[in-house]
């Protein structure tokens, strides 16, 4: 067989010979058909999904409770309000980082008629601008919340959108073992913490385990030492960007912050909270400040050995009674597609039956709800609940306390600046000033 | 006649009558009919639209948005105009600004002097058909079939600082992805193993594509490995090298998943696409300031476009 002339008789013989007589329109109406077929069939999928929620007998949670534990106790508790009032949750569980990311989108969208959130300025932003629902009523039905809770639930018009369900306090974490064996003693004073970890240097242990690879802890470090030198009220007017972040008093936080660097561990930006834990489970290290969540680190055989105390107090006049101690609960969405059911639910969310099924199963968090049964409380949430309580003010956390995108986009890495190069701090404090006044005035 | 076996098998297709090639202008003519014309305007109509609706046209929002102060919540018709304030901001407030174009600029350099550079060399090694090249290729060539995301995990068991295996190797106490002056190298060391890899099996194909007979020819008139590889088979290789190029560029240009998965492109590891992110995307919501490091993002990209298809449209017309 001879060459093909030209690029088109090549392309022609390549045609078998049972396709050469179908017209090639037909085939591309063919095609073209099977699209618009394909794209109907999608189309109608969607439209069936959204139908469903109108059952007067369901209600929707949408949960960012993505860990398997805590996972398992929204189930129960969820179970638990199906036999008290015969309604069903369907429960739509979202990774916990990306719930939160993605909450702007969620909360425009089609939202569940319940969700998971934390108490704070974020909460309040939502209230103010119209994307959560009122639960005056619902807190008119609900008892055993101290006023701090209800403070902490109450959006800025004065109406209440929050029902707390759990918290856990910030405090200084340390094992009894190791303290017992070189004799600590707990610090009352900033003086006194500088010398047990100049002790604690001798001994050979890191005084006090740190990392900020993730940005969030050190938040924790500035809040603690904000709320030690300046006051509660000091701190919640500059996360509403009242203060300035030039003033003397936040210097002083940093100068502070600057002398006690020493006794942090060292190259903290490229450590993640987990691993400064572990430092700490392992003895090598002495202390931690963090969550009372840093117990997740330790085997269950260690929970016994772990033990906390507040931060020592650094001004006399200003105390150390109070603490960071981040509110989780619940809100309801804007236009709920059941709300008698979802206020049905947020009052059970709120009882102190539901509390008591948290106690019974999760021994990583306090109930918010004061009425509940806590004795199976182990040693650790006793004390902590009992230091949240003595507490004269609580604040939630610098990124739940202030706008989000001041605390991602300028705190974090501000923070990091200042681990890096304590030095320079009126240079940092005068960024963070610019940088706040932009986005507080826009 | 065993050189072309496709068209052997086509036998029974009886060639084209002569009529149909060499139709004249009325026969042209008469093969656009209605339906014809209806099919060509939808092929040309739905490519459009795509490209218009998922390029240009979230393109120019981006650029509209960034003079704007919206926070993602609310209407669109309750946007405050701001002008240029997102772009004096980003250059004159913003500290990350700076050091993540610095970041930017310094992969492109790090791919383009040595992983590039490198990656060419291994091809070339490699083209030699050593024994047991086959596994190197592989060896070679794992890194790129792994995500990034991936590729990051697997570095971070490496480097981190209290119990990776290079500190534990070395005994040293370096904080590999938390120093800022160490972890941006550490990074792009990462980078780098990945790029090699590419680089290496595009150049490879390239280079099985020479002509031996070029080689043979410059053997013979005495020419060595080095001055052959130089003179005769790099200049021929001019269309793969542009892609390799292009490729480069393109790398450095959308690096982002390997900082972001070491810790968000902050502290050290700052780059425009991680800025963009952290301000978009998130809790955040500055979608008018994330635009407008978006929009500048998009300018220096089209700088490179411009040049790249300036160079290839010069290179037709030759």
């Amino acid at each position: 067989m001879s060459r093909p002339r030209s690029q088109a008789e090549y392309l022609a013989r390549l045609v078998p010979p049972s396709v050469a007589g179908l017209n090639r329109r037909s085939l591309l109406a063919g095609a073209a058909g099977a699209g618009a077929l394909l794209g109907t069939g999608l189309l109608a999928g969607c439209g069936s999904d959204s139908g469903s929620g109108g059952d007067a007998k369901a209600v929707s949670l949408g949960s960012n409770q993505s860990d398997p534990k805590p996972k398992d106790v929204i189930a129960k508790v969820m179970d638990g309000f199906k036999t008290s009032s015969g309604v069903t949750v369907n429960i739509n569980t979202v990774d916990h980082n990306t719930f939160q990311e993605n909450i702007n989108n969620y909360l425009q969208g089609k939202p569940d008629d319940v969700f998971t959130w934390f108490a704070g300025y974020r909460m309040r932003f939502f209230a103010a601008k119209g994307l959560a629902g009122d639960l005056s009523d619902v807190w008119g039905k609900l008892s055993g919340y101290s006023d701090a809770f209800k403070k902490a639930s109450t959006g800025d018009d004065g109406k209440q959108y929050f029902v707390p369900a759990s918290y856990y306090p910030w405090a200084v974490f340390y094992r009894k073992s190791v303290w017992q064996q070189h004799g600590y003693q707990v610090p009352k004073t900033l003086d006194e913490l500088n010398s047990l970890g100049a002790q604690m240097k001798k001994d050979g242990l890191t005084p006090i385990a740190f990392a900020d690879k993730d940005g969030w802890p050190a938040m924790g470090t500035f809040d603690i030492l904000n709320l030690r030198i300046n006051g509660y009220q000091f701190h919640v007017d500059l996360m509403a960007g009242k203060e300035a972040w030039t003033s003397d008093k936040v210097k002083k936080v940093f100068d502070t912050w600057a002398g006690l660097l020493p006794i942090h561990q060292p190259d903290a930006l490229g450590r993640t909270w987990q691993e400064a834990a572990q430092s700490l489970q392992q003895k090598k290290s002495g202390m931690y400040l963090l969550g009372l969540f840093v117990a997740q680190q330790f085997n269950n055989d260690e929970q016994d050995d772990l033990d906390f105390f507040t931060f020592p107090e650094v001004d006399s006049t200003i105390g150390s009674k109070a603490l960071d101690a981040p509110i989780d609960g619940y809100m309801m969405a804007r236009k709920p597609k059941s709300e008698a059911n979802a206020k049905k639910l947020l009052e059970y969310l709120g009882s102190k039956d539901a509390a008591n099924i948290t106690v019974k199963n999760d021994p990583s968090t306090l109930v918010a709800n004061t009425s509940a049964d806590t004795s199976g409380y182990t040693a650790l949430q006793k004390k902590a609940a009992e230091l949240v309580g003595s507490a004269t003010e609580i604040a939630q956390f610098l990124d739940r306390d202030t706008r989000p995108d001041f605390a991602s986009t300028v705190m974090i890495p501000a923070l990091q600046q200042f681990i890096k190069n304590p030095k320079d701090v009126s240079g940092l404090l005068t960024s963070i000033e610019n940088q706040k006044k932009s986005i507080f005035t826009s | 006649m065993s050189d072309l076996p496709l068209i052997q098998a086509d036998r029974a297709v009886p060639p084209p009558a002569p009529t149909t090639v060499t139709g004249g202008r009325g026969r042209r003519l008469r093969l656009l009919s209605r339906t014809d014309r209806v099919v060509i305007t939808l092929m040309v109509l739905v490519p459009l639209l795509l490209v218009v609706g998922l390029v240009w046209l979230p393109a120019a929002a981006t650029v509209l948005l960034s003079g704007t102060n919206w926070d993602g919540i609310g209407p669109l018709g309750e946007i405050d105009w701001v002008g240029l304030k997102n772009y004096d901001d980003v250059v004159n407030i913003y500290p990350p600004f700076v050091p993540a174009v610095q970041h930017n600029l310094l992969w492109l350099a790090a791919l383009f002097v040595v992983a590039t550079p490198f990656g060419m060399f291994l091809a070339v090694l490699l083209d030699k058909e050593l024994r047991g090249s086959r596994f190197y290729q592989t060896a070679l060539y794992l890194p790129v079939v792994l995500s990034l995301a991936l590729i990051g995990f697997i570095w971070q068991l490496i480097y981190s600082r209290d119990q990776g295996l290079l500190n534990a190797l070395l005994g040293a106490n370096t904080d590999w992805y938390g120093d800022p002056h160490v972890n941006i190298w550490a990074v792009l060391f990462a980078a780098g193993w990945r790029h090699v890899g590419y680089i290496m099996l595009l150049y490879l194909a390239g280079l099985k594509g020479v002509d031996p007979s070029l080689r043979e020819a410059a053997a013979v008139d005495g020419s060595s490995e080095t001055s052959t590889f130089f003179r005769v088979v790099f200049p021929v290789m001019r269309p793969i090298n542009i892609i390799v190029l292009v490729v480069t560029v393109i790398e450095s240009l959308r690096a982002f998943d390997l900082v972001w998965v070491v810790n968000k492109g902050r502290n050290g590891l700052e780059l425009l696409s991680a800025l963009v992110t952290q301000n978009v995307v998130g809790e955040a919501s500055r979608i008018g300031f994330g635009s407008a490091l978006a929009t500048i993002m998009l300018v220096v990209s089209l700088a490179f476009i411009t040049l790249y298809l300036f160079t290839v449209m010069r290179e037709d017309r030759r």
